[in-house]
């Protein structure tokens, strides 16, 4: 029972992680329909911005976790501004293959600069948010997961909720020609989301770096796992993001846990591929014959 | 183009990629704080005609190939929506298109995207006093109202723009003949208490030229015939073909089945 609890509270956590970084995911389709194969190595960048602002540039470990957000935020804007807007009006394909070619060029500085060896970051999180009950023992970073993955959630939660801008990106994602119509700066739109999309990948990054140290390779690949995810909550669909991200956490420790560690990669695919059997549009997506 | 002037179209030319011309050589003149009614069959290019004006072709693949479009004495045709609504022209879109996903109240708040920087409680009001209707149906999905409230939410939230000038097209496609006359009497209530030019595209030509200044007959991508509506409804030609009414001015009936069709004289 403890050890379930354990696996629980660590799947949660893990969960919220790719829930979130889904989320960015799923904005970019809504408000653009393009699909960002370039995810993983967002992730990937934002973990490795924070460790050249700790170790490189040494500095506290808030003010470099608040740059590098800042930094994956502006990034976003500049990858919609001059590698998407010259694309406006070309076929979808061009926009996806292009977010290919953007991987691999992130891809290919991050090696440039890191190099392909495993780094890890100084231990810098406090002991106090670890928690010691019984046999349960959740390690700080797990904790720190949660709590960042949920204020993450209240906050983008409250803006698309009650922010003007929120709603605008909302509008455009339920009906573009309406929105173009009305005045809404579609552009400034889809460069939001990019923005959004990196600022949040750019998180999970560190978190996952942490957990599991920073890697050019195993993170992008961590980015993949995005795939199962949105396809299980269903492409459209914010909150089927957060869910089906919290569904392959959860998956994946109790997997790793009971089953065998070598057998949790696989697991979320095989769960995706049964999903899509059954349910060809995700758990929560709509019924529209709007695919890639 | 005088001071009473707010629109003029000076010979537009419209073509989609490049290779359909849809309209040819369409003028025509908004007055000031007026109703102007494009009336036509389908296919006869009215609603081109208002996406030429709002900017809206572009996404179709629609350029103004030829005359120019100005606005308060200004060039505007082929710049971009986000341009042209924030000089103040909103156009409401055929068949609706709200946010199905977005409360009544937010679909309201797009409105301001405009001018998104300044508050708009006031103006939720001013909505909600035109249309109270929605007033009850605020906090729900849009998605769920019916047809007759979806026509009031995609005005409402035109009017959140503060338009000077508000391209209406069919308003009253698909409504109940009530709906139809209470959305009319609305159009007239705000074109009267806001100063708010209009627009209208109607197939409901009787219920168009009733509450418009002046009216504008289109046909194959041209203007056929123009003239203050209270003449067009008088016109023969008019009742016959747009009114459903014999040139006598009474309805039709199978009684007078004349063996001859008038003819459009002006084709």
């Amino acid at each position: 029972m403890n050890f379930f609890l354990q696996l629980f509270i660590n799947g949660i956590s893990i969960g919220f992680l790719y829930g979130l970084s889904a989320m960015g995911f799923v904005m970019i389709f809504k408000s653009s329909s393009v699909l960002n194969f370039a995810h993983g190595e967002l992730l990937a960048l934002g973990a490795f911005f924070f460790l050249a602002m700790l170790t490189w540039v040494k500095l506290p470990v808030v003010v470099a976790f608040l740059a590098t957000l800042a930094a994956c935020f502006i990034l976003g804007f500049i990858i919609e501004r001059f590698f998407l807007r010259p694309l406006i009006g070309e076929p979808l394909i061009y926009v996806i293959m292009l977010t290919v070619g953007l991987a691999s060029m992130f891809k290919g500085i991050m090696l440039l600069f890191w190099g392909g060896n495993l780094q890890t970051y100084p231990d810098f999180l406090p002991a106090f948010l670890g928690i010691e009950w019984h046999v349960i023992n959740i390690p700080p970073v797990y904790t720190a997961a949660l709590i960042i993955g949920i204020m993450f959630l209240i906050l983008f939660g409250l803006f698309f909720k009650y922010s003007s801008q929120g709603i605008f990106m909302r509008s455009v994602a339920d009906n573009q020609k309406a929105a173009l119509s009305l005045g809404v700066h579609v552009q400034r739109v889809f460069a939001l989301s990019w923005a959004i999309a990196a600022l949040v990948a750019g998180m999970s990054g560190i978190v996952l770096g942490i957990i599991n140290g920073i890697n050019v390779h195993d993170l992008s690949a961590i980015g993949l796992k995005v795939f199962p995810v949105v396809i299980l909550g269903g492409l459209d669909s914010i909150g089927g993001a957060i869910i089906g991200g919290l569904i392959i956490g959860l998956l994946e420790t109790f997997t790793g846990g009971y089953i065998s560690p070598s057998l949790s990669d696989v697991v979320p695919y095989v769960i995706l591929v049964i999903i899509l059997m059954v349910k060809p549009y995700g758990l929560f997506g709509l019924a529209e014959i709007e695919r890639v | 183009m005088t001071d009473t002037t707010i629109l003029e179209i000076n010979n537009i030319s419209v073509v989609y990629s490049d290779v359909i011309q849809v309209l040819k050589g369409v003028s025509l003149v908004v007055k000031r704080k007026s109703i102007t009614s494009l009336i036509g069959s389908n296919g006869a290019g009215k609603t081109t005609t208002l996406k030429a004006i709002s900017g809206l072709l572009k996404p179709e693949n629609g350029r103004v190939t030829d005359g120019t479009i100005s606005y308060d004495g200004a060039a505007i045709q082929n710049h971009a929506p986000e341009v042209i609504t924030r000089k103040g022209i909103i156009q409401v879109l055929e068949g609706r298109q709200p946010f199905k996903y977005l409360t009544v109240e937010e679909n309201l708040i797009v409105g301001t995207a405009v001018r998104w920087r300044e508050p708009y409680k006031k103006d939720l009001e001013m909505v909600y006093n035109y249309f109270p209707a929605i007033v009850r149906r605020r906090k729900m999905l849009a998605g769920y109202c019916s047809g007759g409230e979806l026509q009031m939410i995609v005005m409402g939230r035109a009017l959140m723009a503060h338009p000077a000038l508000l391209l209406l097209d069919e308003p009253s496609l698909g409504l109940a003949p009530m709906v139809v006359r209470e959305i009319f009497e609305i159009i007239k209530k705000i074109n009267a208490e806001q100063g708010t030019s209009i627009v209208l595209v109607e197939q409901n030509a009787n219920m168009a030229l009733q509450i418009s200044d002046y009216g504008y007959v289109m046909e194959n991508g041209k203007v056929v015939m123009e003239g203050a509506a209270r003449n067009l409804v008088e016109n023969p030609d008019i009742k016959e073909f747009y009114l459903g009414m014999g040139a006598s001015g009474v309805l039709k009936s199978y009684d007078d089945v004349k063996s001859y069709r008038r003819r459009k004289r002006w084709l």
